[in-house]
């Protein structure tokens, strides 16, 4: 018998505060586990969001009067709860973009296609990661003539940290690297990563996308050069993503926009710019999502990231257990839940993915299927598609057991 | 509220799990692969003409039981039409998985009626067409993959 999860969140407590989980889906109870692709929010992110607009909204930086004033303290009160949210030594060194994805992008053009990168400089990148982690990487290959390596994963799901230690050399010039993968849960030893990287003289661009929302991060302790992540996986607004950079290594990161905000003078022909990070915040910001961002991270501060984890593991185990009792059900990456986050990728003998997620969803039960823009990882383990589900502060046993019971169904119908 | 048993139908499964004209043909006269980037469904499908007729129609690949069952279902119908009533029927068929949920079902439409439920799940409509506009492609003989973003 799989342990009864321990009571580590109020979990009814928490569902009360999100407003869709009281919806039904096809007459059936929502049972929202797509939390990887994106999370819920809270009436409190939606209300900080709400009062931006219906109370002061103004734009940040420039307005003179009340209004503008308010509205620059709580973007700037957002972009320091951020900064104290990942244990970021100031908040000059939290930039606010759209996404990760633009993070990772703003990285590797100011830093790589614009910056330092030369010819023949190398790239050591894992098979495991997310598109955007492996796309923009693509551009400095393709205008810098950087080389581009790739650190295979075990049969566990783990990385090949052998293979790592071979492919750094005197020519890597940057290490990038997932905290968590979006199809295997792997949480990868991005500390000791780092540490190797830099012994290189390398730095380490850290994907924390799929880490961010669901355990406690600690930039400085990882040593990581570079940090990504994006609010609407962690309760926030969409349209509003993270880059964490070391103070010298933004200095020396060129910015990705052009235009009003990010300039301290500007002359025909030529221009000089703004501080960091404003250099990198080029146009209007997304204000009402930065401080959306920051009433999300004021509730997961609240609720503590360690028991966000705790709770985590908790659901993690008891579906995996659940799972692995299923005959003709697969799960994917580790087993052993401290070195995993909540995220199951499973596939059922006889049925598609496509065909799992939906009669899932006839049942109300919300689970993503494809090849989760990861698909250098599904190659490398032959897999067309799975099935994923993801679990958040929302969920509870009751929302695994209804998974059980979904796939109970999926194997009745293609029995 | 959609019923599963309308988009898995008996008929459906079976041609899913016992897929007809599954094979390659040696002596196609053209072939076109799709693919659906979305799932990873991939599909080649084989014709074999003559004189304008489908002689023969196969096809081979990888896919969810809604892509299978369409394209196993899609080789059976067009088998000895002409290319302009196969571009018919894929019309046709085009129309009933995107109709609204309870319009009536075109009758002309025959065996293939059975994945009208689909309309009821948009984001299946791809699956189900695939193969029909893979068809299309080889009927055209266009060389490139056919892709459904």
């Amino acid at each position: 018998m799989a342990k009864p999860a321990k009571i580590l969140l109020n979990v009814p407590a928490i569902k009360a505060d999100f407003p869709i989980l009281q919806r039904t889906v096809r007459d059936k109870r929502l049972v929202y586990l797509d939390s990887a692709a994106t999370s819920q929010k809270p009436k409190q992110v939606i209300d900080a969001t709400s009062d931006f607009y219906s109370r002061y909204n103004a734009n940040v930086h420039r307005a003179i009067y009340e209004l503008g004033e308010e509205a620059t303290r709580e973007y700037e009160g957002a972009r320091e709860k951020v900064a104290a949210f990942i244990q970021a030594k100031s908040p000059s060194e939290i930039a606010f973009t759209k996404s990760t994805t633009e993070s990772i992008n703003l990285v590797a053009y100011g830093y790589g296609v614009k910056g330092k990168i030369q010819k023949g400089d190398e790239i050591v990148g894992t098979v495991m990661e997310h598109h955007s982690n492996h796309v923009p990487w693509h551009f400095v290959k393709d205008h810098k003539g950087a080389v581009l390596k790739y650190v295979d994963v075990n049969d566990d799901g783990t990385l090949k940290m052998e293979q790592y230690d071979e492919l750094l050399t005197n020519r890597t010039k940057i290490v990038t690297v997932t905290l968590c993968s979006n199809v295997l849960g792997t949480i990868n030893p991005v500390k000791e990563i780092a540490k190797r990287a830099h012994e290189v003289g390398a730095i380490c661009v850290v994907d924390a996308a799929q880490a961010a929302p669901h355990m406690p991060i600690d930039v400085q302790s990882l040593d990581a050069d570079f940090l990504a992540f994006s609010g609407h996986k962690m309760l926030g607004p969409t349209g509003i993503g993270v880059l964490y950079g070391k103070q010298e290594l933004f200095e020396a990161t060129e910015p990705l926009l052009g235009g009003g905000e990010m300039i301290r003078e500007v002359h025909l022909g030529w221009a000089k710019w703004n501080d960091v990070p404003y250099k990198f915040e080029g146009g209007t910001p997304n204000i009402a999502g930065a401080i959306g961002l920051g009433a999300a991270v004021d509730y997961l501060t609240k609720i503590g990231m360690d028991a966000v984890r705790g709770h985590e593991m908790e659901m993690t185990e008891y579906a995996l257990e659940k799972l692995a009792r299923l005959k003709g059900v697969q799960t994917y990456g580790p087993k052993d839940v401290n070195k995993r986050a909540g995220v199951v990728s499973f596939t059922i003998d006889g049925a598609h993915p496509h065909d799992i997620a939906s009669i899932l969803d006839v049942e109300g039960i919300c689970v993503r299927s494809g090849h989760h823009c990861a698909q250098p990882l599904m190659e490398r383990f032959s897999l067309p598609a799975t099935a994923r589900a993801s679990f958040y502060i929302y969920n509870d046993v009751d929302d695994v057991d209804a998974l059980v019971a979904g796939i109970k169904r999926v194997q009745e119908v293609f029995a | 509220m959609p019923d599963l048993r309308e988009l898995y139908q008996d008929t459906i499964l079976d041609h899913s799990k016992r897929p007809r004209n599954f094979r390659e043909i040696a002596d196609a006269n053209s072939k076109a692969v799709g693919h659906n980037p979305l799932c990873g469904d991939r599909v080649t499908v084989y014709v074999r003409l003559d004189n304008g007729t489908i002689a023969d129609v196969s096809f081979v690949g990888q896919g969810c039981a809604i892509s299978k069952a369409s394209a196993s279902l899609m080789t059976d119908a067009v088998k000895g039409k002409s290319k302009a009533d196969a571009h018919g029927l894929f019309e046709r068929f085009h129309k009933m998985v995107t109709a609204r949920p309870g319009d009536p079902v075109d009758a002309s439409l025959g065996k293939l009626a059975v994945l009208s439920g689909v309309c009821e799940f948009p984001v299946r409509v791809k699956c189900a067409s695939l193969a029909w506009h893979t068809l299309e492609a080889a009927l055209e003989r266009k060389q490139e993959t056919v892709s459904l973003e």
